[in-house]
Protein backbone atom coordinates (compact mmCIF):
# COMPACT_ATOMS: atom_id res chain seq x y z
CA UNK A 1 0.00 0.00 0.00
CA UNK A 2 1.69 3.19 -1.19
CA UNK A 3 0.16 6.63 -0.84
CA UNK A 4 0.86 9.17 -3.54
CA UNK A 5 1.18 12.86 -2.86
CA UNK A 6 -2.11 13.43 -4.70
CA UNK A 7 -3.92 10.89 -2.54
CA UNK A 8 -2.74 12.54 0.67
CA UNK A 9 -3.83 15.94 -0.61
CA UNK A 10 -7.21 14.54 -1.66
CA UNK A 11 -7.83 13.04 1.81
CA UNK A 12 -6.68 16.24 3.48
CA UNK A 13 -9.19 18.16 1.37
CA UNK A 14 -11.97 15.74 2.33
CA UNK A 15 -11.02 16.14 6.01
CA UNK A 16 -10.74 19.96 5.74
CA UNK A 17 -7.09 19.99 6.77
CA UNK A 18 -4.48 22.31 5.41
CA UNK A 19 -1.13 20.51 5.33
CA UNK A 20 2.25 22.21 5.33
CA UNK A 21 4.30 21.33 2.27
CA UNK A 22 7.12 19.81 4.32
CA UNK A 23 4.75 17.44 6.15
CA UNK A 24 3.21 15.81 3.09
CA UNK A 25 5.95 13.23 2.48
CA UNK A 26 5.84 12.15 6.14
CA UNK A 27 2.06 11.64 5.95
CA UNK A 28 2.55 9.60 2.76
CA UNK A 29 4.98 7.32 4.59
CA UNK A 30 2.96 7.07 7.83
CA UNK A 31 -0.39 6.38 6.18
CA UNK A 32 1.24 3.82 3.88
CA UNK A 33 2.84 1.94 6.76
CA UNK A 34 -0.34 1.95 8.91
CA UNK A 35 -2.54 0.80 6.03
CA UNK A 36 -0.05 -1.94 5.12
CA UNK A 37 -0.31 -3.18 8.70
CA UNK A 38 -4.12 -3.19 8.80
CA UNK A 39 -4.13 -5.13 5.51
CA UNK A 40 -3.62 -8.23 7.64
CA UNK A 41 -7.37 -8.30 8.27
CA UNK A 42 -7.74 -9.53 4.68
CA UNK A 43 -6.22 -12.87 5.83
CA UNK A 44 -9.47 -13.62 7.66
CA UNK A 45 -12.51 -14.97 5.88
CA UNK A 46 -15.43 -13.00 7.28
CA UNK A 47 -18.07 -13.78 4.63
CA UNK A 48 -20.51 -15.19 7.18
CA UNK A 49 -19.67 -12.84 10.05
CA UNK A 50 -22.09 -10.02 10.84
CA UNK A 51 -20.75 -6.54 11.47
CA UNK A 52 -20.47 -5.45 15.08
CA UNK A 53 -23.07 -2.74 15.45
CA UNK A 54 -24.16 -1.88 18.95
CA UNK A 55 -21.55 -1.41 21.65
CA UNK A 56 -24.13 -0.89 24.40
CA UNK A 57 -26.47 -3.65 23.23
CA UNK A 58 -29.47 -1.50 24.11
CA UNK A 59 -32.43 -1.27 21.78
CA UNK A 60 -34.71 1.70 21.15
CA UNK A 61 -33.76 4.05 23.95
CA UNK A 62 -36.65 6.51 23.92
CA UNK A 63 -37.50 9.65 25.78
CA UNK A 64 -40.50 11.94 25.66
CA UNK A 65 -40.35 14.42 22.80
CA UNK A 66 -40.55 17.53 24.91
CA UNK A 67 -38.61 20.76 24.81
CA UNK A 68 -36.56 21.07 27.98
CA UNK A 69 -34.72 24.24 27.04
CA UNK A 70 -31.22 25.03 28.13
CA UNK A 71 -30.02 26.26 31.48
CA UNK A 72 -29.57 30.04 30.95
CA UNK A 73 -26.11 30.03 32.53
CA UNK A 74 -24.92 27.15 30.33
CA UNK A 75 -26.39 28.94 27.29
CA UNK A 76 -24.57 32.14 28.18
CA UNK A 77 -21.26 30.31 28.60
CA UNK A 78 -21.68 28.48 25.30
CA UNK A 79 -22.32 31.74 23.48
CA UNK A 80 -19.33 33.36 25.15
CA UNK A 81 -17.13 30.76 23.45
CA UNK A 82 -18.21 31.84 19.92
CA UNK A 83 -15.40 33.17 17.77
CA UNK A 84 -17.62 35.90 16.33
CA UNK A 85 -21.21 36.82 17.00
CA UNK A 86 -23.95 39.29 16.44
CA UNK A 87 -26.02 39.57 19.57
CA UNK A 88 -26.47 35.97 20.65
CA UNK A 89 -26.14 34.61 17.14
CA UNK A 90 -23.06 32.81 15.84
CA UNK A 91 -21.58 34.79 12.99
CA UNK A 92 -19.96 32.80 10.18
CA UNK A 93 -18.70 33.33 6.68
CA UNK A 94 -21.16 32.65 3.84
CA UNK A 95 -21.64 28.98 3.06
CA UNK A 96 -22.72 29.72 -0.53
CA UNK A 97 -21.04 32.23 -2.80
CA UNK A 98 -23.13 35.13 -4.08
CA UNK A 99 -23.78 34.80 -7.77
CA UNK A 100 -25.79 36.92 -10.13
CA UNK A 101 -26.32 35.20 -13.44
CA UNK B 1 2.45 16.24 56.68
CA UNK B 2 3.35 13.57 54.10
CA UNK B 3 0.26 12.88 52.05
CA UNK B 4 2.10 11.33 49.11
CA UNK B 5 1.21 7.73 49.84
CA UNK B 6 -2.27 8.20 51.30
CA UNK B 7 -5.07 6.15 49.79
CA UNK B 8 -8.66 7.41 49.54
CA UNK B 9 -9.55 4.97 52.30
CA UNK B 10 -6.81 6.18 54.66
CA UNK B 11 -7.45 9.86 53.97
CA UNK B 12 -11.21 9.31 54.34
CA UNK B 13 -10.75 7.62 57.72
CA UNK B 14 -8.51 10.43 58.97
CA UNK B 15 -10.98 13.07 57.77
CA UNK B 16 -13.85 11.27 59.45
CA UNK B 17 -12.00 10.94 62.77
CA UNK B 18 -10.96 14.58 62.73
CA UNK B 19 -7.22 13.78 62.57
CA UNK B 20 -7.09 15.63 59.28
CA UNK B 21 -9.06 18.42 57.65
CA UNK B 22 -9.95 18.60 53.98
CA UNK B 23 -8.37 22.03 53.90
CA UNK B 24 -5.00 20.77 55.19
CA UNK B 25 -5.14 17.76 52.88
CA UNK B 26 -5.92 19.84 49.81
CA UNK B 27 -3.24 22.40 50.64
CA UNK B 28 -0.65 19.64 51.12
CA UNK B 29 -1.36 18.22 47.68
CA UNK B 30 -1.35 21.67 46.09
CA UNK B 31 2.03 22.33 47.72
CA UNK B 32 3.42 19.08 46.37
CA UNK B 33 2.17 19.94 42.89
CA UNK B 34 3.69 23.40 43.12
CA UNK B 35 7.04 22.09 44.33
CA UNK B 36 7.43 19.01 42.16
CA UNK B 37 5.20 19.10 39.11
CA UNK B 38 7.51 21.31 37.07
CA UNK B 39 9.62 18.13 36.62
CA UNK B 40 6.69 15.88 35.74
CA UNK B 41 4.07 18.11 34.11
CA UNK B 42 1.14 15.95 35.20
CA UNK B 43 -1.15 18.96 35.68
CA UNK B 44 -2.14 21.54 33.06
CA UNK B 45 -3.69 23.73 35.74
CA UNK B 46 -4.87 23.55 39.32
CA UNK B 47 -8.19 24.81 40.60
CA UNK B 48 -8.25 28.16 42.37
CA UNK B 49 -11.38 27.15 44.26
CA UNK B 50 -10.13 23.78 45.58
CA UNK B 51 -9.16 25.15 49.00
CA UNK B 52 -12.45 27.01 49.50
CA UNK B 53 -14.35 23.87 48.46
CA UNK B 54 -12.34 21.88 51.02
CA UNK B 55 -13.11 24.45 53.74
CA UNK B 56 -16.80 24.13 52.88
CA UNK B 57 -16.59 20.33 53.29
CA UNK B 58 -14.90 20.80 56.69
CA UNK B 59 -17.66 23.20 57.71
CA UNK B 60 -20.37 20.77 56.67
CA UNK B 61 -18.62 17.94 58.49
CA UNK B 62 -18.35 20.03 61.66
CA UNK B 63 -22.04 20.86 61.36
CA UNK B 64 -22.82 17.14 61.33
CA UNK B 65 -24.19 17.10 57.81
CA UNK B 66 -24.21 13.83 55.95
CA UNK B 67 -21.37 13.75 53.44
CA UNK B 68 -20.64 11.71 50.33
CA UNK B 69 -18.14 8.83 50.10
CA UNK B 70 -15.40 11.08 48.67
CA UNK B 71 -15.97 14.01 51.01
CA UNK B 72 -12.82 16.12 51.12
CA UNK B 73 -10.77 13.82 48.86
CA UNK B 74 -8.81 15.69 46.16
CA UNK B 75 -9.20 14.13 42.71
CA UNK B 76 -7.46 15.02 39.45
CA UNK B 77 -9.41 14.92 36.20
CA UNK B 78 -8.10 14.34 32.70
CA UNK B 79 -8.37 17.36 30.45
CA UNK B 80 -10.86 15.66 28.12
CA UNK B 81 -13.63 15.70 30.75
CA UNK B 82 -15.36 19.06 30.92
CA UNK B 83 -15.56 21.02 34.17
CA UNK B 84 -17.84 24.05 34.21
CA UNK B 85 -15.91 27.29 33.98
CA UNK B 86 -12.54 25.61 33.60
CA UNK B 87 -10.43 25.86 30.52
CA UNK B 88 -10.75 22.36 29.06
CA UNK B 89 -8.51 21.74 26.07
CA UNK B 90 -8.29 18.01 25.40
CA UNK B 91 -4.54 18.60 25.30
CA UNK B 92 -5.10 20.39 21.99
CA UNK B 93 -4.26 23.81 20.69
CA UNK B 94 -7.60 23.87 18.88
CA UNK B 95 -9.40 24.25 22.24
CA UNK B 96 -6.94 26.67 23.80
CA UNK B 97 -8.95 29.20 25.77
CA UNK B 98 -12.19 27.20 25.61
CA UNK B 99 -14.12 27.37 28.85
CA UNK B 100 -16.54 24.54 29.41
CA UNK B 101 -20.14 25.73 29.86
CA UNK B 102 -21.21 22.72 31.94
CA UNK B 103 -20.01 19.79 34.05
CA UNK B 104 -19.64 16.30 32.61
CA UNK B 105 -21.94 13.84 34.37
CA UNK B 106 -18.93 12.11 35.98
CA UNK B 107 -17.79 15.50 37.31
CA UNK B 108 -21.26 16.32 38.61
CA UNK B 109 -21.28 12.97 40.42
CA UNK B 110 -17.79 13.47 41.85
CA UNK B 111 -18.95 16.81 43.26
CA UNK B 112 -22.04 15.19 44.73
CA UNK B 113 -19.80 12.56 46.38
CA UNK B 114 -17.87 15.42 47.99
CA UNK B 115 -14.63 15.16 45.99
CA UNK B 116 -12.42 18.22 45.67
CA UNK B 117 -11.61 18.79 41.99
CA UNK B 118 -8.00 19.80 42.32
CA UNK B 119 -7.00 20.35 38.70
CA UNK B 120 -6.95 19.07 35.16
CA UNK B 121 -4.33 16.57 34.12
CA UNK B 122 -2.22 16.55 30.99
CA UNK B 123 -2.97 14.04 28.24
CA UNK B 124 -2.31 13.17 24.62
CA UNK B 125 -4.23 15.44 22.27
CA UNK B 126 -7.86 14.29 22.23
CA UNK B 127 -6.70 11.08 23.92
CA UNK B 128 -4.76 9.95 20.85
CA UNK B 129 -1.48 8.46 21.93
CA UNK B 130 0.27 5.90 24.11
CA UNK B 131 3.06 8.03 25.55
CA UNK B 132 1.58 11.46 26.38
CA UNK B 133 4.03 13.04 23.92
CA UNK B 134 1.14 14.25 21.75
CA UNK B 135 -0.03 16.88 24.23
CA UNK B 136 0.15 20.36 22.71
CA UNK B 137 1.18 21.56 26.16
CA UNK B 138 4.27 19.34 26.40
CA UNK B 139 4.95 15.76 27.48
CA UNK B 140 4.47 14.20 30.91
CA UNK B 141 7.43 12.43 32.52
CA UNK B 142 7.27 9.10 34.30
CA UNK B 143 7.73 9.67 38.06
CA UNK B 144 9.86 6.51 38.27
CA UNK B 145 12.34 7.82 35.69
CA UNK B 146 11.93 11.26 34.22
CA UNK B 147 13.61 10.23 30.97
CA UNK B 148 10.77 7.76 30.34
CA UNK B 149 7.20 8.18 29.13
CA UNK B 150 4.33 7.68 31.62
CA UNK B 151 2.19 5.93 28.97
CA UNK B 152 -0.89 7.47 27.47
CA UNK B 153 -3.21 8.87 26.71
CA UNK B 154 -4.14 9.53 30.38
CA UNK B 155 -0.45 9.94 31.28
CA UNK B 156 -1.00 13.04 33.42
CA UNK B 157 -3.59 11.33 35.63
CA UNK B 158 -1.40 8.25 36.08
CA UNK B 159 1.75 10.26 36.81
CA UNK B 160 -0.16 12.50 39.24
CA UNK B 161 -1.23 9.53 41.36
CA UNK B 162 2.16 7.79 41.11
CA UNK B 163 3.96 10.99 42.15
CA UNK B 164 1.67 11.45 45.15
CA UNK B 165 0.05 14.66 43.86
CA UNK B 166 -3.43 13.21 44.39
CA UNK B 167 -4.74 9.95 45.84
CA UNK B 168 -6.91 9.36 42.78
CA UNK B 169 -7.74 10.68 39.32
CA UNK B 170 -10.13 10.17 36.45
CA UNK B 171 -8.89 9.25 33.01
CA UNK B 172 -10.52 8.04 29.86
CA UNK B 173 -10.04 5.00 27.68
CA UNK B 174 -10.61 4.15 24.08
CA UNK B 175 -7.89 1.53 23.55
CA UNK B 176 -5.98 1.24 26.82
CA UNK B 177 -5.47 4.87 27.84
CA UNK B 178 -6.12 4.13 31.52
CA UNK B 179 -4.73 0.60 31.91
CA UNK B 180 -1.50 1.19 29.98
CA UNK B 181 -0.34 4.35 31.83
CA UNK B 182 -1.42 2.71 35.13
CA UNK B 183 0.87 -0.19 34.26
CA UNK B 184 3.78 2.05 33.26
CA UNK B 185 3.42 4.22 36.39
CA UNK B 186 2.89 1.40 38.90
CA UNK B 187 -0.68 2.15 40.03
CA UNK B 188 -4.16 0.65 39.57
CA UNK B 189 -6.23 1.70 36.55
CA UNK B 190 -9.74 0.58 35.67
CA UNK B 191 -11.61 0.73 32.38
CA UNK B 192 -15.22 -0.08 33.16
CA UNK B 193 -17.60 -1.96 30.86
CA UNK B 194 -18.82 0.20 27.97
CA UNK B 195 -21.99 1.90 29.20
CA UNK B 196 -21.18 1.69 32.91
CA UNK B 197 -20.15 5.36 33.17
CA UNK B 198 -21.89 8.16 31.31
CA UNK B 199 -19.88 9.71 28.48
CA UNK B 200 -21.77 13.01 28.72
CA UNK B 201 -19.11 15.72 28.88
CA UNK B 202 -16.29 13.42 27.80
CA UNK B 203 -14.75 14.70 24.57
CA UNK B 204 -15.62 12.10 21.97
CA UNK B 205 -12.80 10.16 20.33
CA UNK B 206 -14.43 6.88 19.35
CA UNK B 207 -17.99 6.80 20.59
CA UNK B 208 -18.41 3.02 20.45
CA UNK B 209 -15.39 2.45 22.73
CA UNK B 210 -14.82 5.55 24.91
CA UNK B 211 -15.26 5.14 28.68
CA UNK B 212 -14.24 7.20 31.69
CA UNK B 213 -11.98 5.22 34.01
CA UNK B 214 -10.24 5.70 37.32
CA UNK B 215 -6.73 5.63 38.79
CA UNK B 216 -5.67 5.05 42.39
CA UNK B 217 -3.16 3.07 44.44
CA UNK B 218 -5.51 0.34 45.56
CA UNK B 219 -8.28 -1.71 44.02
CA UNK B 220 -10.67 -0.58 46.76
CA UNK B 221 -10.03 3.06 45.91
CA UNK B 222 -10.64 2.49 42.21
CA UNK B 223 -13.91 0.77 43.13
CA UNK B 224 -14.86 3.72 45.36
CA UNK B 225 -14.36 6.11 42.46
CA UNK B 226 -16.32 3.90 40.08
CA UNK B 227 -19.20 3.67 42.50
CA UNK B 228 -19.35 7.46 42.70
CA UNK B 229 -19.58 8.03 38.95
CA UNK B 230 -21.30 4.96 37.46
CA UNK B 231 -24.89 4.38 36.39
CA UNK B 232 -27.59 5.39 33.99
CA UNK B 233 -27.63 8.99 32.81
CA UNK B 234 -30.48 10.26 30.62
CA UNK B 235 -27.93 12.48 28.85
CA UNK B 236 -26.09 9.43 27.45
CA UNK B 237 -28.36 7.00 25.62
CA UNK B 238 -25.68 4.28 25.78
CA UNK B 239 -25.29 4.46 29.56
CA UNK B 240 -26.61 1.35 31.23
CA UNK B 241 -29.22 0.80 33.88
CA UNK B 242 -27.20 -1.12 36.47
CA UNK B 243 -28.60 -4.08 38.32
CA UNK B 244 -25.49 -4.43 40.46
CA UNK B 245 -23.44 -1.70 42.02
CA UNK B 246 -19.98 -2.05 43.42
CA UNK B 247 -19.64 -1.96 47.17
CA UNK B 248 -15.96 -1.38 47.91
CA UNK B 249 -16.11 -2.12 51.62
CA UNK B 250 -17.44 -5.56 50.84
CA UNK B 251 -14.93 -6.74 48.26
CA UNK B 252 -14.18 -10.31 49.17
CA UNK B 253 -10.42 -10.84 49.24
CA UNK B 254 -10.51 -14.38 47.96
CA UNK B 255 -10.18 -16.07 44.60
CA UNK B 256 -10.71 -19.51 46.01
CA UNK B 257 -12.53 -21.66 43.47
CA UNK B 258 -12.22 -19.12 40.65
CA UNK B 259 -10.97 -20.17 37.24
CA UNK B 260 -8.67 -17.66 35.55
CA UNK B 261 -7.85 -17.95 31.85
CA UNK B 262 -4.40 -17.13 30.52
CA UNK B 263 -4.61 -16.49 26.76
CA UNK B 264 -1.50 -17.83 25.07
CA UNK B 265 -1.79 -15.10 22.40
CA UNK B 266 -1.05 -12.45 25.05
CA UNK B 267 2.48 -13.71 25.54
CA UNK B 268 3.38 -13.47 21.87
CA UNK B 269 6.46 -12.27 20.06
CA UNK B 270 7.33 -8.60 20.55
CA UNK B 271 6.86 -9.03 24.27
CA UNK B 272 9.74 -8.25 26.63
CA UNK B 273 10.47 -11.67 28.15
CA UNK B 274 11.34 -10.10 31.52
CA UNK B 275 7.88 -8.49 31.63
CA UNK B 276 6.37 -11.88 30.75
CA UNK B 277 8.23 -13.49 33.66
CA UNK B 278 6.98 -10.89 36.14
CA UNK B 279 3.38 -11.33 34.95
CA UNK B 280 3.68 -15.16 35.08
CA UNK B 281 4.83 -14.85 38.68
CA UNK B 282 1.78 -12.68 39.50
CA UNK B 283 -0.46 -15.32 37.97
CA UNK B 284 1.33 -17.98 40.04
CA UNK B 285 0.56 -15.90 43.15
CA UNK B 286 -3.14 -15.97 42.27
CA UNK B 287 -2.83 -19.75 41.87
CA UNK B 288 -1.30 -19.99 45.35
CA UNK B 289 -4.27 -17.92 46.56
CA UNK B 290 -6.58 -20.69 45.39
CA UNK B 291 -7.46 -19.81 41.80
CA UNK B 292 -7.41 -22.44 39.11
CA UNK B 293 -5.27 -21.31 36.18
CA UNK B 294 -6.21 -22.49 32.73
CA UNK B 295 -4.48 -21.78 29.45
CA UNK B 296 -6.96 -20.58 26.85
CA UNK B 297 -6.82 -19.43 23.25
CA UNK B 298 -8.35 -16.25 21.86
CA UNK B 299 -7.51 -16.89 18.21
CA UNK B 300 -8.41 -13.50 16.78
CA UNK B 301 -6.28 -11.48 19.20
CA UNK B 302 -3.58 -10.88 16.61
CA UNK B 303 -6.10 -9.04 14.42
CA UNK B 304 -7.42 -6.78 17.18
CA UNK B 305 -4.93 -3.96 16.77
CA UNK B 306 -5.51 -3.74 13.01
CA UNK B 307 -9.29 -3.64 13.50
CA UNK B 308 -8.89 -1.06 16.25
CA UNK B 309 -6.76 1.26 14.11
CA UNK B 310 -9.45 1.26 11.44
CA UNK B 311 -12.52 1.68 13.66
CA UNK B 312 -11.06 4.24 16.06
CA UNK B 313 -9.69 6.72 13.47
CA UNK B 314 -12.90 6.32 11.45
CA UNK B 315 -15.02 7.35 14.43
CA UNK B 316 -12.50 10.03 15.40
CA UNK B 317 -12.54 11.59 11.94
CA UNK B 318 -16.29 11.98 12.28
CA UNK B 319 -16.27 13.15 15.92
CA UNK B 320 -13.57 15.74 15.34
CA UNK B 321 -15.55 17.30 12.53
CA UNK B 322 -17.06 19.61 15.13
CA UNK B 323 -13.84 21.61 15.44
CA UNK B 324 -14.55 24.23 12.83
CA UNK B 325 -12.97 27.32 14.38
CA UNK B 326 -16.35 28.99 14.66
CA UNK B 327 -18.17 27.83 17.75
CA UNK B 328 -15.26 27.56 20.14
CA UNK B 329 -11.51 27.49 20.46
CA UNK B 330 -8.77 28.28 17.99
CA UNK B 331 -9.68 30.25 14.86
CA UNK B 332 -7.58 30.99 11.80
CA UNK B 333 -9.57 32.99 9.27
CA UNK B 334 -9.34 32.44 5.51
CA UNK B 335 -10.80 34.01 2.38
CA UNK B 336 -13.88 31.83 2.56
CA UNK B 337 -15.44 29.25 4.85
CA UNK B 338 -13.62 26.28 3.30
CA UNK B 339 -10.29 28.00 3.80
CA UNK B 340 -11.16 28.94 7.39
CA UNK B 341 -11.93 25.29 8.16
CA UNK B 342 -8.72 24.08 6.54
CA UNK B 343 -6.48 26.63 8.20
CA UNK B 344 -8.07 26.34 11.64
CA UNK B 345 -7.86 22.55 11.61
CA UNK B 346 -4.47 22.39 9.88
CA UNK B 347 -2.91 24.72 12.44
CA UNK B 348 -5.00 23.79 15.50
CA UNK B 349 -4.62 19.99 15.38
CA UNK B 350 -1.31 18.24 16.08
CA UNK B 351 0.37 15.69 13.84
CA UNK B 352 -1.09 12.51 15.34
CA UNK B 353 -4.63 13.89 15.32
CA UNK B 354 -4.31 14.90 11.67
CA UNK B 355 -2.85 11.49 10.86
CA UNK B 356 -5.83 9.73 12.40
CA UNK B 357 -8.40 12.07 10.88
CA UNK B 358 -6.90 11.38 7.45
CA UNK B 359 -6.74 7.65 8.10
CA UNK B 360 -10.39 7.65 9.14
CA UNK B 361 -11.48 9.83 6.25
CA UNK B 362 -9.73 7.44 3.88
CA UNK B 363 -11.16 4.19 5.26
CA UNK B 364 -14.66 5.66 5.26
CA UNK B 365 -14.39 7.12 1.76
CA UNK B 366 -16.18 5.73 -1.29
CA UNK B 367 -14.49 2.64 -2.66
CA UNK B 368 -12.63 1.78 0.55
CA UNK B 369 -15.44 1.49 3.09
CA UNK B 370 -16.07 -2.23 2.48
CA UNK B 371 -12.42 -3.23 2.39
CA UNK B 372 -11.51 -1.42 5.59
CA UNK B 373 -14.31 -0.20 7.81
CA UNK B 374 -16.88 -2.92 7.17
CA UNK B 375 -14.17 -5.58 7.36
CA UNK B 376 -12.98 -4.20 10.70
CA UNK B 377 -16.52 -4.29 12.12
CA UNK B 378 -16.74 -7.97 11.18
CA UNK B 379 -13.42 -8.69 12.85
CA UNK B 380 -14.73 -6.82 15.91
CA UNK B 381 -17.53 -9.39 16.06
CA UNK B 382 -14.91 -12.17 16.00
CA UNK B 383 -12.98 -10.53 18.86
CA UNK B 384 -16.18 -10.24 20.87
CA UNK B 385 -16.92 -13.93 20.20
CA UNK B 386 -13.43 -14.87 21.46
CA UNK B 387 -14.34 -13.26 24.78
CA UNK B 388 -17.82 -14.82 24.88
CA UNK B 389 -16.27 -18.26 24.30
CA UNK B 390 -13.55 -17.72 26.91
CA UNK B 391 -16.06 -16.63 29.55
CA UNK B 392 -17.98 -19.89 29.13
CA UNK B 393 -15.04 -21.60 30.85
CA UNK B 394 -13.29 -18.98 32.97
CA UNK B 395 -14.38 -16.30 35.46
CA UNK B 396 -11.83 -13.77 34.25
CA UNK B 397 -8.74 -13.46 32.08
CA UNK B 398 -5.28 -12.56 33.39
CA UNK B 399 -2.43 -11.36 31.15
CA UNK B 400 0.07 -8.52 30.73
CA UNK B 401 -1.22 -4.96 30.34
CA UNK B 402 1.69 -3.77 28.24
CA UNK B 403 4.30 -5.75 26.30
CA UNK B 404 7.08 -3.56 27.74
CA UNK B 405 7.87 -1.23 30.62
CA UNK B 406 8.07 2.54 30.06
CA UNK B 407 10.33 3.52 27.15
CA UNK B 408 12.49 6.58 26.53
CA UNK B 409 10.80 9.85 25.71
CA UNK B 410 11.20 10.32 21.95
CA UNK B 411 11.92 6.66 21.23
CA UNK B 412 8.73 5.88 19.29
CA UNK B 413 7.58 9.41 18.60
CA UNK B 414 8.33 9.39 14.88
CA UNK B 415 7.13 5.87 14.24
CA UNK B 416 3.35 5.80 14.67
CA UNK B 417 3.04 2.08 14.02
CA UNK B 418 5.57 1.22 16.75
CA UNK B 419 3.60 3.49 19.08
CA UNK B 420 0.30 1.77 18.19
CA UNK B 421 1.81 -1.63 19.03
CA UNK B 422 2.06 -0.51 22.67
CA UNK B 423 -1.73 -0.97 22.83
CA UNK B 424 -1.69 -4.53 21.56
CA UNK B 425 -2.94 -6.17 24.79
CA UNK B 426 -5.43 -3.47 25.76
CA UNK B 427 -7.48 -2.70 22.62
CA UNK B 428 -9.27 -6.06 22.75
CA UNK B 429 -11.28 -5.07 25.83
CA UNK B 430 -12.48 -1.86 24.17
CA UNK B 431 -13.45 -3.67 20.97
CA UNK B 432 -15.31 -6.31 23.00
CA UNK B 433 -16.74 -3.66 25.43
CA UNK B 434 -15.59 -5.70 28.48
CA UNK B 435 -14.09 -4.24 31.68
CA UNK B 436 -10.35 -4.34 32.32
CA UNK B 437 -8.03 -3.36 35.12
CA UNK B 438 -4.26 -3.08 35.52
CA UNK B 439 -2.71 -3.83 38.91
CA UNK B 440 0.99 -3.27 39.76
CA UNK B 441 2.80 -6.63 39.93
CA UNK B 442 6.54 -5.99 39.90
CA UNK B 443 9.44 -4.20 38.28
CA UNK B 444 11.86 -4.63 35.39
CA UNK B 445 14.93 -2.39 35.45
CA UNK B 446 13.30 -0.36 38.23
CA UNK B 447 10.22 0.36 36.11
CA UNK B 448 6.72 -0.88 37.00
CA UNK B 449 4.93 -3.81 35.35
CA UNK B 450 1.15 -4.26 35.36
CA UNK B 451 -1.02 -7.37 35.57
CA UNK B 452 -4.12 -7.01 33.42
CA UNK B 453 -7.41 -8.57 34.52
CA UNK B 454 -10.28 -8.71 32.02
CA UNK B 455 -13.83 -9.64 32.98
CA UNK B 456 -17.32 -10.30 31.73
CA UNK B 457 -19.42 -7.26 30.82
CA UNK B 458 -20.67 -5.51 33.98
CA UNK B 459 -18.76 -7.93 36.20
CA UNK B 460 -16.29 -5.39 37.57
CA UNK B 461 -16.82 -7.00 40.95
CA UNK B 462 -14.88 -10.10 39.91
CA UNK B 463 -11.99 -7.89 38.75
CA UNK B 464 -12.03 -6.16 42.14
CA UNK B 465 -12.00 -9.48 43.98
CA UNK B 466 -9.01 -10.73 42.01
CA UNK B 467 -7.15 -7.42 42.25
CA UNK B 468 -7.86 -6.95 45.96
CA UNK B 469 -6.79 -10.52 46.72
CA UNK B 470 -3.54 -9.94 44.86
CA UNK B 471 -2.88 -6.64 46.64
CA UNK B 472 -3.64 -8.27 49.98
CA UNK B 473 -0.85 -10.78 49.34
CA UNK B 474 1.74 -8.46 47.77
CA UNK B 475 3.33 -5.07 48.37
CA UNK B 476 3.93 -3.84 44.83
CA UNK B 477 1.26 -1.16 45.17
CA UNK B 478 3.05 0.26 48.20
CA UNK B 479 6.19 1.04 46.19
CA UNK B 480 6.72 4.68 45.32
CA UNK B 481 9.09 6.45 42.91
CA UNK B 482 11.05 7.76 45.90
Amino acid sequence: MQFSREEVLKIAKLARLHLEEEDIVKYQEDLSSILSYVEKLQELNTDDVPEFQHAAGSVNVFREDVIEGCDPDVRRRAIDNFTAREGDLLKVQAVFENRTE
Amino acid sequence: MDVSTLTIKEAGDQLASGELTAEALTKSYLDRIKEQDSDIHAFLSVSDTAVSEAIEIDRRRAAGESLGPLAGIPVGTKDVIVVKGWETTGGSQILEGYRAPYDATAIERLRKAGAILIGRTNCDEFAMGSSNENSHYGPVKNPYDKTKVPGGSSGGSAAAVAAGFVPAALGSETGGSVRQPASLCGIVGLKPTYGRVSRYGLMALSSSMDQIGSFARTVEDVATLLEAIEGRDPKDGTSAELSNTTVPALIEKSVDGMTLGVPKEYFASGMDSRVATVVQEAIAELERAGAKIQEISMPHSEYALAAYYIIQPAEASSNLGRFDGLRYGYHSGGENLQETYERTRGEGFGTEVKRRIMLGSYTLSAGYYDAYYRKALKVRTLIKRDFDEAFKNVDAIVCPTSPTVAWNIGEKFNDPLAMYLADIYTVTANLATVPGMSVPCGFVDGLPVGLQILGKPFDEYTLFRIGATYQNRTNWHKQTPN
